[in-house]
């Protein structure tokens, strides 16, 4: 487990991809792919399912509505038809649940949050593996270079078993949005440690202007990625490599302190029950010297007709903790229904919809970060780029040290859920260790239950 | 006597027949009330005595699922913040609905207007209430905050305090429903008999007593109609608290709504949630026969 979670080393990102081709190879075709190569020798052809239909089950998102956008090339350049459905996040995860437990889904392809369905998916191989399809050069797209995908997104495309049941499409690295302002008018420089974070946030802090040092999510279950922003600093994980939990270690109650020093200390009142949206509103106003959230909340920070601090905003990279320095990461991607009928031209859209013109378009359209490192040169270099530099390079320099902001185990909604309580009475006045051991103690037989079953 | 014993015998037959065909008659409807109604709470009461998280395999537990539910102090305290949300959130749309019905009943200029305003509130969507006032509960920018500076009054933390989160969203059921209250209460006011003021007045009864002794019992049953519907209707409260709070600060606002959604459709312990299911239905039950007692009770007509 913990290996799994600490996945982001690059030797061991290589050596899965080396294994996963490797496997690939070597066995040839693989059952859910015979059929695929029987009739498949010989060259790309984006042609070859031509008159086919698809179903895509996305998440209604700023991407998801790009992607349905330009349907019309995807149809055009392959001559497949793409029924979709778009539906709100919560709703998509459910409904995937329900189809992929009955053992039907009416949908072929399906876009899949990496930090809250990857473990559940690969544990039950509802997404059906795409190396033999990668391997296959009849299948796999020349310019499919995966090279060019960042690790952070490769690393959570891969199972622990090895299997890739998805394409990654976009990153959600968590950063520190700072106000220029406040710092200059205090003379203070962007942290780079923890211990500057804490000092920094109380000295900014300033009740009596309505100014808060520090500010991010406390309601239960949206706390947790801020817990572990500092967990993965001290050097903590969420469980062990025999499935115990790592969370009453000293690391963890490190994070929870400083978790509850910055909020509770330095954070606006009533914080216990925001969301980003609440803390997002108050950096708006410039009543907040630092946000730490997702990077795709950046867009509205620089338009002026919502921002009062519009181009007096800084992008910071997480400081570093006392043992490294790490940023949260949280991903979604693409991936095949292993009950589809339509295999071969679901892969096809898979490669369209990461390829290099849709992920630059992403970007362009400040959707999201996408997972190609060519989007970024591709989209700066066009005229009407908006984002700022400072924010592409954050989220280069972030996405290079990030790590899954969340443990990868199937019940993940409970373990926000216990924890997330903890959090939130902790910034209400409850002693960390405490609460840490009681969520620990808790939880524990919830993902024993999964990880059995 | 041979004659007499004939017709019983025939009448017999003929209403077994007729029984039989009465039977036939009903078969559509028992049909449809087993599949929609009596075949979903069977199949409830059955995944309830199984342990199943969506994803892996049933085991049945018989009670167990139960016994947990009476141990779990999250659960027990669901409870609680459910009648503590409907108590509130019944009495107090009563008593301003009621007055705001007397007021409405009487003749006054833009009478007409003033009572469309007035309903306004009960058309709205409630997730979109719901955010609106997310908004204006906000602790630094809400303007609830900035009304009660105006009046010199201290910022209060609304429903990001863990004390005052289901007040703070009572007020929003307050002023969703009144309006419903203050319709049907209106209604009932406009179907009382003249006679039994004009007798009063004669016998010199004072404003005070021609409501308290008079206009009170007759609309009596109208309230307890209104307070059956809004005691189902905040029992059942989902929406508001789900966008405003998601049952927090922790679990301060979490209801037995909040809880069975999230064991249901987070979690997806499905036999965990069949058995909130039920526990909740007989809360329920017990609450409807009460009101329907006291419904009995009020009964004029």
């Amino acid at each position: 487990m913990a290996n799994r979670d600490r996945s982001s080393g690059p030797d061991n990102q290589r050596r899965r991809l080396l294994q996963g081709g490797l496997g690939a190879a070597a066995l040839g075709v693989l059952p859910n792919a015979a059929t695929l190569t029987a009739q498949a020798q010989g060259t790309f052809d984006w042609k070859r399912f031509k008159g086919e239909k698809i179903e895509v089950f996305l998440v209604k998102s700023p991407r998801g509505d790009l992607l349905t956008k330009y349907h019309k090339e995807f149809e055009d350049l392959t001559g497949i038809a793409v029924g979709s459905e778009m539906i709100p996040e919560q709703q998509q995860r459910q409904k995937a649940v329900i189809e992929f437990n009955s053992g039907n889904t009416s949908f072929d392809v399906i876009a899949i949050s990496y930090h809250v369905q990857k473990r559940l998916f690969g544990k039950n191989k509802w997404l059906v593996d795409v190396r033999p399809m990668i391997a296959d050069k009849s299948l796999a797209e020349p310019n499919l270079d995966f090279a060019d995908f960042a690790k952070g997104g490769l690393n959570y495309a891969t199972q622990s078993d090895g299997r890739i049941d998805s394409l990654p499409l976009n990153l959600d690295p968590w950063v520190v949005y700072y106000n220029k302002e406040l710092f200059e008018a205090k003379n203070l420089a962007y942290p780079k440690t923890f211990a500057e974070m804490l000092d920094a946030a109380a000295r900014l802090n300033d009740p009596a202007k309505g100014v808060s040092g520090f500010v991010a999510r406390g309601l239960k279950n949206a706390n947790v990625p801020v817990w572990s922003s500092f967990l993965l600093g001290y050097g903590g994980d969420f469980i062990d490599g025999n499935g115990k939990l790592m969370t009453e270690t000293a690391e963890s109650i490190n994070a929870a302190k400083m978790y509850q020093t910055l909020l509770a200390k330095s954070g606006p009142q009533g914080v216990a029950g925001f969301n980003w949206n609440e803390a997002q509103s108050l950096f708006l106003q410039g009543k907040a010297a630092m946000w730490l959230d997702g990077i795709g909340f950046a867009q509205p920070l620089e338009d002026p007709t919502k921002s009062r601090i519009a181009g007096k905003v800084g992008y910071g990279v997480m400081p570093a903790g006392p043992k490294q320095q790490a940023s949260a990461l949280f991903g979604d991607g693409e991936g095949i229904s292993t009950f589809s009928k339509k295999k071969g031209p679901s892969w096809f859209y898979l490669q369209w919809a990461s390829n290099k013109a849709n992920q630059t378009r992403v970007l362009q359209a400040a959707a999201g970060a996408p997972v190609r490192n060519s989007a970024y040169a591709a989209a700066q270099s066009s005229a009407d780029f908006k984002a700022p530099k400072e924010w592409v390079e954050c989220m280069l320099t972030s996405a290079r040290i990030a790590q899954p902001g969340l443990p990868v185990i199937a019940p993940v909604t409970e373990f926000r859920d216990v924890f997330g309580i903890a959090l939130t009475n902790m910034i209400n006045g409850a002693d960390p260790a405490a609460e840490m051991k009681k969520a620990t103690a808790e939880f524990q037989p919830i993902l024993d239950k999964s990880e059995k079953a | 006597m041979s004659t007499l014993v004939l017709p019983p015998a025939r009448g017999a037959r003929f209403l077994a027949r007729r029984r039989r065909s009465y039977f036939l008659f009903i078969v559509p409807a028992l049909v449809v009330i087993g599949a929609v109604i009596v075949f979903p709470w069977g199949y409830t009461l059955w995944m309830s005595a199984f342990d199943w998280t969506i994803g892996s395999t049933a085991h049945f537990v018989g009670f167990d699922n139960y016994r947990k539910l009476f141990t779990n102090q999250r659960f027990l305290e669901s409870i609680l913040h459910t009648f503590y949300f409907t108590v509130l959130a019944v009495t107090a749309p009563l008593l301003l609905g009621t007055a705001a019905a007397i007021i409405f009943h009487r003749e006054f200029p833009f009478r007409g207007i003033l009572r469309g305003v007035f309903i306004m509130p009960m058309m709205a969507t409630p997730v979109a209430v719901a955010l609106v006032w997310t908004m204006m509960f906000h602790p630094q920018q809400g303007v609830l905050n900035y009304l009660l500076s105006l009046i010199g009054m201290p910022a209060s933390l609304w429903v990001y305090s863990p004390t005052l989160v289901i007040p703070s969203l009572v007020l929003v059921e307050i002023w969703h429903w009144t309006p419903l209250v203050m319709l049907i209460v209106l209604g009932g006011l406009a179907a009382l008999p003249t006679e039994p003021y004009e007798s009063a007045r004669l016998d010199g009864a004072s404003e005070w007593q021609l409501f308290r002794f008079i206009t009170l019992p007759l609309v009596a049953p109208f309230i307890a109609v209104a307070a059956v519907i809004r005691t189902i209707d905040a029992l059942k409260t989902f929406d508001t608290i789900y966008v405003i709070t998601g049952g927090g600060p922790g679990t301060a606002s979490e209801t037995v709504n909040l809880y069975l959604y999230l064991q249901a459709f987070a979690f997806y312990n499905i036999g965990t949630a069949s058995a909130v299911v039920v526990v909740f239905f007989v809360i329920v039950l017990a609450l409807a026969l009460l009101l329907l007692h006291v419904r009995e009770k009020t009964k004029w007509m």
